[in-house]
């Protein structure tokens, strides 16, 4: 793909913070006719710099009041013991993210419950069960900010 | 406060946010008039912050992916937020996250590639003020990202 122009930086950025504008506002926005403001979203979906679709909701007003980051390492290592952990830790609901690391720990995750009672439960009853887990560190959240990024 | 169909639409839309509206309704089996109006209802209340693009970092040639923790000199008063303060500057740091635990602050930065993520660490990160420890993690894949709550 030809390099990005600062009209391609300006829609990225609006769609980071509004994907459901449509073509014809954001070409308004940039001095776009809505066919061309399209065919540009079109080309940043088809390069993959737009990946998808990501619905944001506020989990306190959902009920999970509660957001713990875990630094995982595991016991044993080897290919088969990554290929269990990382098996068995996706597919907990309550563990969001999944992030292989190089460093102190081998995986971040990140984990929503709905007070740290519930989370109480779902470390000791679904984390520490993990095969292969070792040292945990948990770190709970206390506040989050999204940047735009360098765009 | 929610029901079972708020969280049966939440779901659906969790799924797939490009879903219109109508989509939406027959998938969770109810009219469109009625959808709209309470995804009206969820946008108004704060439960339903938006539909947000996904930017694929490394698409647009941002290769290296590293996860900072940072204690902070906290006999310094306003150690945090100017911190924060300084860490928004900084283009590349896509999130700025505060904890209660071993780490008081962690940023996850972007980087071209190694030569890059060396100049902005000692240019833009190690200037930040009120460091009293670093600790990086570098990111090595995404195995689940952090959209879904358990709804």
């Amino acid at each position: 793909m030809n390099a990005l122009d600062q009209v391609d930086h300006g829609l990225l950025r609006a769609l980071a913070e509004d994907a459901t504008q449509s073509a014809a506002v954001l070409g308004r926005r940039f001095g776009l006719s809505q066919p061309a403001a399209w065919r540009r979203i079109q080309r940043l979906e088809k390069a993959g710099i737009i990946r998808g679709r990501r619905l944001d909701l506020d989990p306190e007003k959902l009920g999970f009041g509660v957001t713990v980051f875990l630094g995982v390492k595991l016991a044993t290592k080897g290919r088969v013991s990554l290929d269990d952990f990382e098996r068995a830790v996706t597919a907990i609901p309550e563990v969001q993210m999944v992030v292989h690391v190089l460093g102190l720990y081998d995986y971040r995750l990140r984990v929503v419950a709905r007070d740290l009672a519930d989370f109480e439960r779902v470390l000791r009853r679904r984390i520490m069960t993990l095969p292969g887990v070792g040292d945990v560190e948990a770190n709970v959240l206390l506040s989050e900010e999204r940047r735009p990024g360098p765009i | 406060m929610l029901d079972g169909l708020d969280r049966r639409l939440l779901r659906h839309m969790q799924d797939d946010p490009t879903l219109s509206v109508p989509e939406l309704a027959d998938r969770a089996g109810m009219t469109a008039a009625r959808a709209a109006r309470r995804l009206e209802k969820l946008r108004e209340s704060g439960i339903l912050r938006g539909v947000r693009a996904d930017i694929d970092w490394r698409a647009l040639g941002y290769e290296v992916e590293v996860s900072l923790r940072f204690t902070l000199d906290k006999t310094q008063r306003n150690a945090f937020d100017e911190f924060i303060a300084a860490a928004r500057e900084v283009p590349e740091v896509i999130e700025i996250q505060t904890f209660l635990g071993k780490v008081d602050v962690r940023l996850n930065v972007l980087a071209r590639d190694m030569a890059h993520y060396q100049h902005l660490y000692r240019s833009r990160i190690l200037t930040l003020p009120h460091i009293s420890d670093i600790e990086s993690l570098m990111d090595v894949a995404r195995l689940k990202s952090q959209d879904r709550l358990p709804i």
